[in-house]
């Protein structure tokens, strides 16, 4: 039996815009599944209508045996984090921390214990005797995830509870959030727009776009298989790199320039698409553009190259040649080329 | 000749202190980003450098200028914020000209036209100039906010973190459209941000501000690699750099529960506290074990977190390897990239 069981799922507002449309998903018990995508691809609508918090306009949902389409949030065993923290603003962080506890009668020492658990891993142990409007928007932002982890409920949703904190904690709390939800394996529904968020966490990451679903499946397959051009220009920062090109047998000509597939594909118009890390400078290679934009990122450098195929860009080692200007040559690693209908977008191969 | 110098600026709010004596320079043409979390004080420095607010102690000179108690339409710097309030109901164009028909500025028709013409062309909003500003997306409505800094042709950009509020993706192309663009004008800008990728590759100078204060500055590559202070390192890169509290036993430094860590350089002192980024730690080659707790995805690479000499270590190793939880490494750090504090 699957946890959470989405089927054929509408959302249509009043105004007419179909928020989600058709949708499918279903999740094993303990499942941590992230749905990614832009503002307003209906991931938030879908997270809302699992909560309860909206009606979906057609189809059904079943949290583990029960269909809940109808139930009132109340009803369904949930425990959700939004964006926009609601804590209970009379009661001190301990308090909040402890009252979805005390609300379904746990014994006081274990509240206690978890309290003072929730409390260490989220650093909130110097705030316990505040009040929420004392606190930063980060702080409260933590206290508001403390509080719907502490409880053990048939399903964790929430829609970007890492939203404004700051990138140190947020790296941290991501840690926390998985290891935790590891321990205690409580299925997860995790809306981002955040595509590092979503392969960091996910078992499996769920691609929206306009109230559908493009993709679902574990972050490297998402990663090194993109459905479609819209999920592999999405995930991966930058995204992949787009190639127009024409499909002869297993060879793909771009241009003046053939690159080897390594499988037959039907004869026609198609795009190839390459991750920035599979591109790598090479003298020797004909393929040559010129430098326009040389990103430092730290632990990598983004080259952006204007080349007769496009702008393509190449992900290279910090220490790496080439500066801003300099005409180089781009080599394409064999193996880590895909192939895309060129009218569908739909993966090839 | 210097675009901006600020020296020993100080701004108290009653009894807080926003700014604590923050220095900073900018030459011509250049870029200085400054990083920080919230609360740190970024925004109260823009606004102090755009003559919003009085400084309480300090200098501000522009473009070689005492500016320091100019009032700020003396000042000709255009600012733009993290929530771009454009004018609802009024087109991108009446937008955009709106700070140029400003009292006193006198600007004859044709050349507002001609200056709207150009940014919109450089913004690629052209095709926009005519639509109600409440029928723009997001990332249109950042292009229109920043077109109106531009057609007033400031002599200095002051950005408030202007891409905080748009999508990851929009972010990322408007990073790269932004720092190209101010490049081409010529004209130097203060960006303030708390985004590592913004940080590090905007600017051509990097400033860490906390706390009012001015933690490190240098080039984005010297504050990546030569952080002044855990402090500084905790607040650049993702994973935060790898830190431990070390001594230096005949040559080899040990972790605060004896792990064996590395050789240390000649010279180095007894104790001390180390750093060493997660993309300079090799799984194998080193002197002690340590178990692979998580394995993340991070697109073009994993990162491991290791249980290791009594903390947890992030490694980062090629998307192709293949780690897993449970497995046993030997973490390898490279003694060349190590940071003594």
């Amino acid at each position: 039996m699957k946890a959470v069981r989405l089927e054929r799922v509408e959302k249509t507002y009043p105004d007419g815009t179909r928020a989600v449309r058709g949708l499918d998903l279903a999740l094993e018990a303990g499942e941590f599944v992230v749905l990614l995508g832009p503002s307003g691809c209906g991931k938030t609508t879908t997270l809302r209508m699992i909560a309860g918090l909206e009606l979906p306009s057609a189809g059904s949902i079943h949290l583990g045996a029960q269909d809940v389409t109808e139930l009132r949030p109340s009803q369904r065993d949930v425990g959700f984090v939004f964006q926009f923290y609601a804590l209970y603003p009379h009661m001190t962080v301990r308090e909040n921390l402890a009252f979805p506890l005390e609300a379904t009668g746990v014994a006081r020492a274990e509240i206690e214990r978890r309290v003072a658990e929730v409390a260490r891993h989220l650093g909130l142990e110097e705030l316990l005797a505040q009040r929420p409007r004392q606190l930063a928007g980060g702080d409260q932002q933590r206290v508001a995830l403390g509080r719907a982890m502490i409880r053990r409920p048939a399903v964790w949703l929430m829609d970007e509870p890492l939203g404004t904190l700051d990138a140190d904690l947020r790296l941290a709390m991501c840690e926390f959030l998985r290891a935790r939800q590891l321990e205690e394996r409580v299925t997860t529904v995790y809306v981002t727009h955040d595509q590092e968020e979503a392969l960091r966490l996910a078992d499996r990451v769920v691609v929206m776009s306009q109230g559908v679903i493009l993709q679902a499946a574990p972050a490297a397959e998402v990663y090194d298989r993109p459905a479609d051009l819209f999920v592999a220009r999405f995930v991966g920062s930058p995204g992949m790199n787009f190639l127009a090109g024409e499909a002869r047998g297993a060879r793909v000509q771009c241009g003046p320039h053939g690159f080897e597939l390594g499988r037959e594909l039907p004869a026609g118009k198609v795009t190839l698409g390459i991750r920035p890390e599979a591109l790598a400078l090479d003298a020797a290679s004909p393929l040559r553009g010129r430098i326009v934009v040389d990103e430092y990122l730290g632990s990598s450098r983004c080259l952006h190259v204007d080349t007769p195929l496009g702008r393509l860009v190449a992900r290279v080692a910090p220490d790496a040649p080439g500066t801003r200007g300099e005409e180089v040559g781009l080599k394409l690693t064999p193996g880590e080329l895909r192939a895309f209908d060129a009218t569908s977008g739909r993966l090839l191969a | 000749m210097s675009a901006l110098v600020v020296r020993g600026l100080v701004k108290r709010f009653g009894a807080r202190t926003a700014l604590d004596g923050v220095d900073l320079a900018l030459r011509a043409g250049e870029i200085a980003v400054v990083l920080g979390p919230t609360g740190a004080g970024k925004t109260t420095l823009l606004r102090t450098i755009a003559g919003l607010e009085t400084p309480d102690a300090g200098s501000l000179e522009l473009h070689g200028r005492d500016a320091t108690h100019e009032p700020p339409a003396a000042r000709d710097v255009a600012l733009v914020f993290q929530n771009f309030s454009l004018y609802p109901g009024k087109s991108v164009r009446a937008n955009l000209e709106f700070p140029l028909r400003a009292p006193g500025r006198n600007l004859p028709a044709p050349e507002i036209a001609r200056r709207i013409r150009a940014a919109a062309e450089k913004l690629a909003i052209t095709h926009l100039l005519e639509r109600d500003a409440r029928r723009l997306s997001g990332g249109e409505m950042q292009r229109v906010a920043i077109g109106r800094a531009i057609v007033r042709q400031p002599k200095l950009f002051l950005m408030d973190e202007p891409l905080t509020n748009l999508d990851a993706k929009l972010r990322e192309a408007l990073r790269v459209e932004l720092a190209g663009l101010v490049r081409e004008l010529g004209v130097p800008m203060v960006y303030v941000t708390h985004d590592q990728a913004e940080a590090l590759s905007m600017g051509d100078s990097l400033h860490v501000l906390s706390a009012g204060r001015i933690l490190q500055s240098g080039t984005p590559r010297e504050v990546y690699l030569c952080p002044a202070s855990p402090a500084v390192a905790r607040a650049l890169g993702a994973p935060p750099m790898n830190e431990f509290e070390a001594r230096n036993v005949n040559g080899l430094w040990h972790a605060a529960d004896g792990t064996e860590l590395c050789p240390a350089a000649p010279g180095s002192p007894a104790r001390a506290r180390l750093g060493v980024r997660a993309e300079h730690v090799q799984p194998t080659g080193g002197p002690a074990e340590a178990v692979v707790e998580l394995v993340e995805d991070a697109g073009h690479q994993k990162l491991l977190v290791v249980r290791f000499a009594g903390t947890r270590l992030h490694l980062a190793v090629p998307r192709a390897s293949s780690w897993k939880p449970g497995d046993v490494c030997r973490p390898r750090l490279a003694p060349e990239h190590l940071v003594v504090w």
